[in-house]
């Protein structure tokens, strides 16, 4: 039994519903402002406000109302991300491993470059120049993480290439088209879900580290990178404001990152 | 050896190449430059007379190659906003950088080595558990919130720290493990893993027999070659470290090159955002020459028969 990974299953299952059902179980309009009530602590806390369990933000927002919202969002942004990065990388690792050759230099020489630029930093030059909005974040967020599949499904496929089932539908005929999609593939898909588990537990600390710093979703998308960042002026009076968005990142990463680890252990064959 | 160390110079070149066509393709990224160089308001015939003046009407590859020329030359144009040359403005900021990016991996190896080797002497036992817990605790923590936490802490209810700007070696605290935090986590994990599998091998058990104690073994022979994973991936880490200044910076307003790079975002000071990108990338890939060459020293079959053997 793997406690662990049963943990972090039941974390990221639990954070999906909540998430998802966010609209039907908040409290309050994320949205609301209620100048009467700002800065409202938590509800346990001396002049805390039941209504409020996780207190309100400097508008009287309600906090816990805006992390049920806000993990829609940020869940939606790392899913399409790695999802994207996941197409461009893998395809591009099957190309490069397959066929090999010129083509496989290049790619792996555009790997190279991609990965001499650290991951903020290459945010922070696309997000000059093509502003804020959730297409952009999601596109700024796969450029930058393709080469993870890339390397790893490459990796795998120049071993396959060689293996007696893919001599084998070479010689009945078989197109490449279909022994890269139908023989190969499935054989490396394992890896890929590895990867793509622990890229979306990356992706919610990249896209809410770009929010945090302003270069992510635009402002009023309550994200819990941005939330923590509302928070950033309250520093020395009102914790609650950056903290419980945090814990809510922290939280979900480590579910997802449990699971990842979990998935890597049971789907390496080395392990067994 | 001479062959290896040229063939990863070259290497090194190379990819600096590829980062000069990308950061010479971000200027172009958003379509026209002239629409976001200029001002919204300006007449065409202004914005036809700057495209002309900066060479923006040529075809793309030949104004590759005049940028190129430039950046070469050290050349990335004049700032915007500091009127200055973008290189200088820059390199100004480069040294606090790389203090902080140096001090949050001091900070990250101190907590990691003795992590990892505490870890893997202790397999499963007590304190095995409890630096995996803190490793996956750290692999979790964003470390933007980690930083303002830590600010709110020592620097706000504590008054132990300075809360931001530049005083001294008391101001790189709070920045260093903000940065190291996440690097630290894997750099643990990572070594415990490396050292549990080189326990495994025989030589470990004919070190064993022949009477060496647990320490000699560790420091002459499982060390040595445990720490070949290790040093790979603190090369991977040092994209990481220069990422996580980048947010420290601005969060602890430390004049560095990240806290330069964001609010040059906000006023589209595009030379100096690709200066940073340049200057960034470059210094990625003089870490990672270093690491081939640390490489070499810690791996005879590298010196002898270079990466591949």
């Amino acid at each position: 039994m793997n406690w662990g990974g049963i943990a972090g299953l039941t974390i990221v299952l639990l954070v999906m519903v909540v998430s998802l059902l966010a609209p039907w179980i908040s409290p309050h309009d994320p949205q609301l402002q209620n100048l009467d009530r700002r800065l409202l602590p938590p509800a346990w806390a001396e002049s805390g406000d039941s209504r409020y369990l996780l207190g309100t933000d400097g508008l009287g927002r309600d906090m816990l109302s805006r992390i049920l919202h806000g993990g829609r969002i940020s869940l939606g942004i790392s899913l399409s991300a790695a999802a994207l990065s996941g197409v461009v990388g893998v395809s591009l690792g099957l190309l490069a491993g397959y066929f090999g050759g010129a083509l496989d230099g290049l790619l792996s020489r555009i790997a190279d470059v991609q990965q001499a630029i650290p991951f903020l930093v290459l945010a922070i030059g696309v997000a000059a120049v093509s502003g804020p909005g959730l297409p952009n974040l999601v596109l700024v967020l796969a450029i930058t993480t393709w080469v993870n599949y890339f390397r790893v499904v490459r990796a795998e496929v120049l071993a396959a290439r060689e293996e007696q089932y893919v001599w084998a539908a070479r010689a009945v005929g078989c197109s490449s088209a279909r022994i890269i999609f139908r023989h190969i593939l499935p054989n490396v898909a394992a890896s890929i879900i590895v990867v793509a588990t622990l890229l979306i537990a990356n992706m919610m600390i990249f896209e809410a580290s770009l929010s945090f710093l302003g270069l992510g979703v635009p402002p009023g998308i309550p994200t819990w990178g941005r939330l923590v960042s509302d928070g950033r002026a309250y520093v020395s009076s009102a914790w609650w404001i950056s903290f419980f968005p945090g814990v809510a990142i922290f939280v979900t990463v480590m579910g997802i990152n449990l699971v990842g680890d979990w998935l890597r252990e049971s789907l390496d064959p080395r392990n067994t | 050896m001479l062959r290896y160390v040229l063939q990863r110079l070259l290497h090194g070149l190379m990819v600096l190449w590829g980062v000069s066509v990308i950061v010479f393709l971000l200027m172009h990224l958003s379509g026209d430059p002239a629409a976001v160089l200029l001002p919204l308001d300006t007449p065409p015939e202004e914005v036809a007379a700057f495209r002309r003046q900066m060479g923006l009407d040529r075809p793309l590859p030949v104004q590759y190659l005049f940028f190129l020329s430039r950046v070469v030359r050290g050349d990335f144009g004049y700032s915007y906003h500091y009127r200055t040359r973008a290189l200088e403005v820059v390199l100004e900021r480069l040294p606090a950088t790389l203090r902080l990016a140096g001090a949050a991996l001091g900070v990250s190896l101190t907590c990691a080595l003795p992590a990892g080797v505490i870890a893997a002497l202790h397999k499963d036992r007590a304190l095995d558990m409890l630096v995996r817990l803190l490793v996956l605790i750290g692999q979790a923590v964003p470390g933007f919130w980690l930083a303002l936490m830590l600010m709110m802490l020592f620097a706000v209810r504590l008054r132990w720290l300075p809360a931001s700007g530049d005083v001294g070696w008391r101001s790189l605290i709070l920045p260093a493990i903000t940065a190291g935090s996440f690097s630290m986590a894997s750099i643990a994990r990572l070594l415990r893993s490396g050292l549990l599998e080189v326990l495994g091998k025989e030589y470990i058990l004919t070190a064993r027999a022949k009477g060496l104690s647990s320490v000699q073994i560790l420091t002459r022979h499982a060390l040595k070659n445990a720490a070949i994973p290790t040093v790979t991936m603190i090369a991977i880490q040092a994209g990481w470290l220069l990422g996580g200044s980048v947010i420290a910076e601005v969060i602890f307003a430390y004049p560095g090159l990240g806290h330069l790079a964001v609010t040059s975002v906000s006023y589209r000071d595009l030379p100096v955002i690709q200066c940073f990108v340049a200057v960034m990338a470059a210094v990625v890939v003089a870490i990672n020459l270093l690491v081939d060459l640390v490489y070499a020293w810690l791996d005879p079959r590298v010196r002898l028969y270079g990466n591949g053997y």
